[in-house]
């Protein structure tokens, strides 16, 4: 009976169990969050644009906050939005907030709630949560008319009439800066439907995964500023002078980087090996 | 009648909308509004189409004992204990999503863990293809993966600048705002042409796979 | 809800997290459960929506607040959502066809100018940079207008890649593929910051190893 073949160590690394991977980045990435706090990180131009866009704003201007987000885009967009509301409070500018990704605006919800009593803000006089309304462009295009036709009542059905930072935003005109934070198409809608075609000023928080897709904006100028990512959220926190899971969460990405660049070395390296090892016996054969 | 009808209400629709993108002053204007307002209305409506299904499929798994009816069951108690504290939230506190609703303690205690680690799990797959599959087996995958190597890099803290300027330069620059910003451009571009133009294809009925 | 519910909630949400995770050493009844309740909660809190955010502020809402024809016109889209229903119902199901061409053709409609002025044109424009080849910028700006057009002429496939155009789809692959790479790039980053979401949850807020 023939012996086994045994396998050469790359051979065995090319076939490793799965499993070791996803044991082996599980630690890489918590010892880091046990261990560590991140400190201040530098802003890139991006984000500093983003934030000046927002710092430009004087007390009693509106800001809209757009919820294009839910709970799987969370950990980036969540410590962004904390940090754009405090900055936001901070200058005492009225906050109204909507949505467009219905099972991710209770989140949004929260933080204006959470942020609100920090800074002692009232609802209905510093900052409103106008809800959601289906139909995405066709919400976007009807604001740009009259938003009362959309959105007659805030969440909780009282007129948007009989609250003060809402009773006189009537369309666009009204708003002097749209933040919005995107994890999906919904930032191109902003942009072709409201920005185009209205002119609103608009600066975005996206997720890293859409942060490349939003740079031909940037260039165009058709938006302020970008917020990318948990990295984006921890340059954005630094500038506003808070820390959040943003700051928390660079150095378990740092070590998460290192050991994927890691595995891609690793792994392309058992490749040549093992494929120069099949053609030295393809040849001995 | 069944397929002539509904031809010419999209082609009336979208023919009124581009008119009114060029003519936004009365009538057209207000028309305009009022239809996007029943756009809003009417596309809230399609959502329940697809919980139906679901509704029906798994109460048939769960009455009849087929493999995964205890599954099937949690699904629908899930669905009823969600609808139900919904309701109470609305009754009670004027909305569901008040922060008190009970409606907000399933959203919170359920609905966003589940949703954030489904998508969690996705980080250990990505690694794992990393290692097993991400291979520079031509020139263009080896573009591919150096330019993540560049980009993950740049992008780690405290910042690429630290580990060199040059990275910075290269990362931010060259490869953000140069490189991937023109490619992305230019697939958009195609994107947006090709929406357009199925878009009138839509309008002048010639796409009509909508009405199947 | 009390520091009580908050305790149970917060174990209600670790045995949820802790159950998705348990998939990664395999496929198991708990991962199969929390799956089962994720769809269902989803859909109940859709139909929630539906009910709160559209069906009782913009119809029911507008039907009593408003007078005249206002009010009574309101039925029109009433209708035709209800319309939309009527798929469930085989005999009559072809009448849904209605309400969805009235959806596809505002789609159609806005989507034919707003992706022309918002994006098309606009996106041209920011391409026609001043060329020069005497700094490093204006080398980048060379590369910017050489890698939109050879992206844009890639995915032209009506002619054979041959030539002058197999050329430039060539030079046009080089762009995509830096692109595909900073989009793998970032796209570990945002998969890795997922993670590092639920981990400071179970560091935090379950086990209190974190404060």
């Amino acid at each position: 009976m023939a012996e086994p073949t045994r396998k050469s160590f790359w051979e065995a690394m090319n076939t490793i169990d799965r499993r070791i991977i996803f044991l082996i980045l599980f630690i890489v990435v918590t010892i880091p969050m046990l261990l560590t706090i991140g400190g201040e990180i530098p802003p890139t131009p991006p984000v500093q644009q983003a934030y000046d866009a927002v710092e430009a704003l004087e007390p009693g201007d509106i800001l809209m906050v757009s919820i294009d987000f839910d709970a799987t885009s969370a950990p980036e967009l969540m410590p962004m939005l904390k940090s754009v509301l405090r900055q936001a409070f901070r200058k005492d500018v009225k906050v109204i907030m909507l949505g467009h990704i219905a099972i991710g605006l209770p989140l949004g919800h929260m933080a204006l709630e959470q942020i609100a009593q920090e800074f002692g803000k009232e609802y209905g006089k510093d900052y409103v949560d106008l809800g959601y309304r289906p139909g995405y462009i066709a919400v976007m295009i009807a604001m740009g008319r009259e938003i009362g036709d959309i959105f007659a009542t805030d969440y909780r059905g009282t007129s948007i009439r009989e609250l003060e930072v809402t009773k006189n935003v009537h369309s666009y005109k009204d708003i002097k800066l749209l933040f919005g934070f995107e994890h999906g198409g919904v930032l191109d809608y902003w942009v072709r439907y409201a920005q185009a075609r209205f002119g609103q000023k608009m600066t975005f928080g996206t997720t890293a995964v859409m942060a490349p897709d939003a740079y031909p904006y940037l260039q165009s100028a058709q938006i302020e500023g970008l917020v990318g990512g948990l990295k984006g959220a921890a340059e954005y926190e630094t500038l506003v002078g808070t820390t959040g899971l943003g700051t928390r969460g660079m150095p378990a990405q740092l070590w998460a980087h290192v050991l994927v660049i890691g595995f891609i070395v690793v792994g392309n390296l058992g490749y040549f090996f093992t494929r120069r090892q099949r053609s030295r016996q393809g040849g001995d054969a | 009648m069944k397929r002539t009808v509904p031809l010419i209400i999209t082609f009336v629709t979208a023919f009124f909308l581009v008119v009114s993108f060029f003519i936004p002053h009365e009538p057209f204007g207000a028309l305009e509004q009022r239809m996007l307002v029943w756009f809003a209305i009417v596309s809230g409506f399609t959502m329940l189409l697809g919980v139906d299904s679901l509704i029906r499929a798994h109460t048939r798994q769960f009455l009849r004992f087929k493999p995964g009816w205890t599954q099937s069951l949690a699904l629908i108690i899930g669905l009823i204990v969600t609808v139900v504290l919904g309701v109470v939230g609305r009754v009670k506190f004027g909305s569901p999503f008040h922060l008190q609703s009970p409606f907000m303690f399933v959203y919170t205690y359920a609905i966003v863990p589940l949703q954030a680690t489904m998508f969690a799990l996705l980080a250990f797959f990505i690694a794992s293809a990393s290692y097993r599959a991400f291979r520079t087996r031509n020139w263009v995958a080896t573009v591919l993966l150096v330019s993540a190597v560049i980009v993950m890099l740049w992008r780690i803290v405290p910042s690429g600048h630290s580990i060199s300027p040059f990275l910075d330069w290269l990362g931010e620059d060259a490869i953000m705002n140069t490189f991937q910003m023109a490619a992305k451009r230019g697939i958009q571009i195609g994107a947006a042409l090709g929406a357009v133009s199925m878009s009138l294809r839509i309008m002048l009925g010639i796409e009509r796979s909508y009405l199947s | 809800m009390g520091s009580l519910g908050t305790i149970l909630g917060t174990w209600l949400a670790g045995f949820f997290t802790l159950a998705i995770l348990s998939f990664l050493y395999k496929d198991n009844p708990f991962y199969k459960l929390a799956e089962h309740v994720y769809v269902g909660v989803s859909a109940g809190y859709w139909l929630i929506y539906v009910a709160f955010f559209d069906v009782e502020p913009m119809l029911i809402g507008t039907f009593r607040t408003q007078t005249g024809l206002e009010k009574w016109i309101i039925l029109v889209p009433g209708a035709l959502g209800l319309i939309m229903l009527s798929r469930w119902f085989p005999k009559i199901g072809w009448l849904s066809r209605w309400p969805i061409a009235f959806t596809v053709g505002i789609g159609a409609g806005l989507g034919i100018t707003a992706n022309l002025q918002g994006f098309v044109i606009p996106q041209i424009g920011a391409t026609f940079v001043p060329l020069s080849l005497t700094s490093v910028k204006g080398f980048l700006d060379v590369c910017l207008v050489i890698g939109v057009i050879t992206t844009i002429l890639y995915f032209y496939f009506s002619k054979p890649h041959k030539g002058i155009l197999g050329t430039s789809a060539w030079i046009g692959i080089f762009f995509i593929m830096v692109s595909f790479g900073a989009s793998f790039g970032y796209t570990l980053m945002a998969r890795i910051s997922l993670l590092i979401g639920r981990l400071d949850f179970l560091l935090t807020d379950l086990l209190h190893v974190i404060k």
